[in-house]
């Protein structure tokens, strides 16, 4: 497997594998991480969350699925969500090609702070680097 | 537990594979995406390990006898050297033991290619049956052997350029036959729906002539693909679309099961007497999202399950294998439940593609 180095240290983690990008306006983005991609192989279809919904932190929220396999993705915090990547319905290959600018949807946290109890890209390069052993 | 290997597990690490437990065996899921290598073997030629199926000689006299109660198929078919046939090795209630391909050389040699996860269950059975009928009978268990298919539109022409010597001996071959090359056994047959060969060779032979096939543009195609090309060629594989608690009228191959001769085999008295209610048919997403084994198929006569499903690279959308009750039509609408939706599939004919073409 090749490993999944060069994270990008700007972003925050989950150990189920998204990735969280805090936004200068006070909502997150969420995509999935290289590591993710990697295992799953080509992407053929996303299903994102409304507009609108209510998460709660861990919930089931979308769903990725590759030639070889679904895969749930999980809400990062608490919050709703502000937007979704539409893009990703005709070309969930961008997934693949480029996952972190590749992202899946916008949540507004109902508490900011929580984002910052989110694994940092070292404790999730540990995670990753464990998982493979 | 260590995994078992074939005679090119280096060989697939040297090229980049992702290598998976497949049932007990280390081998190439893809060599980096399972999209381009369905798209490679559909529009050029692809090369696949198959080195994990097992060949099982069967020699003596009286062997086409025995196959003749062995197997659903009739080896009767087989008259000229080099002819292959696929069939069932049933139980005698009807379940399905294995699906193989019988190849028939003289009438003291057939040769037998089965499932690798299944193989030791096989030549067991095999041993018992032919320790009852026919003691004087070889049963060999090939483990010497290694296994590569080339698969494509162009897998002959690059045949060719591999293997010079065997143009003028295999050129002619036609689907469903073999013939023998110095130290190959090379056959027109494959589990893609594309023109092809599969080439059982020594093992020791197999990594040269792998890399070999590499350096005229062959590229390696890994187990994902298989199943992908596989799923749209409409061929069961065992395990998802049959196995011992299915018949094989109810897994579609009704094709391949003998009832009409007089010719008595294991598992034919099952096969008449049992009630038909249900039969395999292919379905088609009408939505987005992807069909997956063991989702739940709704139906206005009842429920069904699919037995193979993933994504079409060929057509783009969702296809699936499903066994639902006999009496939904061709045509049809039905429900699948993938996670906490009902999405709407059409019943269709398969094969999905052949040739490189949708037929759907």
């Amino acid at each position: 497997m090749s490993n999944s180095n060069n994270l990008p240290g700007n972003l925050k983690y989950t150990a189920s594998h998204e990735w969280v990008k805090k936004e200068t306006d006070g909502t997150i983005t969420i995509g999935i991480t290289q590591h993710a991609q990697e295992l799953l192989g080509d992407m053929v279809f996303v299903e994102n969350p409304a507009v609108g919904r209510q998460l709660k932190a861990k919930e089931e929220c979308a769903v990725v699925e590759s030639v070889k396999a679904a895969a749930d993705i999980y809400a990062p915090v608490t919050g709703v969500v502000v937007g979704v990547n539409s893009e990703l319905g005709d070309a969930p290959e961008k997934i693949n090609a480029d996952p972190y600018s590749a992202w899946m949807f916008k949540m507004k946290p109902d508490n900011a702070a929580d984002v910052d109890t989110l694994m940092d890209a070292a404790a999730y390069q540990a995670l990753v680097d464990s998982e493979a052993h | 537990m260590t995994l078992e290997q074939t005679p090119l597990n280096a060989a697939h690490r040297a090229m980049g594979a992702k290598m998976v437990d497949f049932g007990g065996w280390d081998m190439p899921l893809h060599y980096g995406s399972q999209l381009d290598e369905h798209h490679q073997v559909r529009r050029d030629a692809g090369m696949f390990d198959v080195s994990h199926m097992r060949v099982v000689d069967m020699r003596g006299e009286g062997v086409r006898d025995f196959l003749r109660y062995l197997l659903a198929n009739n080896v009767d078919k087989l008259q000229s050297s080099g002819k292959a046939l696929y069939s069932c090795l049933l139980r005698p209630d009807g379940g399905v033991i294995d699906d193989l391909i019988v190849y028939f050389m003289d009438e003291m040699w057939f040769r037998i290619v089965v499932n690798a996860g299944t193989a030791d269950k096989d030549i067991a059975w095999m041993i018992e049956q032919a320790t009852i009928r026919a003691p004087q009978l070889q049963i060999t268990s090939r483990n010497d052997l290694a296994m590569i298919a080339v698969q494509g539109p162009n897998a002959a022409a690059k045949l060719w350029q591999a293997l010079p010597e065997a143009q003028k001996l295999a050129e002619g071959l036609k689907p469903f036959n073999a013939v023998e090359c110095n130290s190959m056994f090379i056959a027109r047959t494959g589990y893609t729906g594309e023109d092809g060969f599969e080439i059982i060779l020594p093992a020791k032979a197999a990594p040269s002539f792998w890399q070999t096939l590499h350096n005229v543009g062959v590229k390696p195609i890994g187990l994902g693909a298989r199943d992908t090309l596989r799923l749209e060629a409409g061929m069961n594989l065992y395990g998802h679309d049959m196995d011992e608690t299915i018949n094989p009228l109810e897994a579609g191959l009704a094709w391949t099961v003998d009832l009409v001769s007089e010719r008595d085999f294991i598992g034919k008295a099952a096969l008449v007497t049992k009630p038909k209610t249900r039969k395999l048919i292919g379905l088609v997403l009408q939505d987005r999202g992807v069909l997956r084994d063991h989702q739940v198929v709704h139906s206005s006569h009842g429920d069904g399950e699919i037995t193979s499903g993933s994504f079409s690279p060929t057509l783009n959308q969702s296809i699936a294998l499903a066994r639902i009750p006999s009496a939904v039509q061709i045509g049809d609408i039905v429900q699948v439940a993938i996670r906490d939706k009902m999405l709407a599939a059409k019943v269709v004919k398969y094969p999905f593609v052949r040739n490189g073409k949708g037929l759907i």
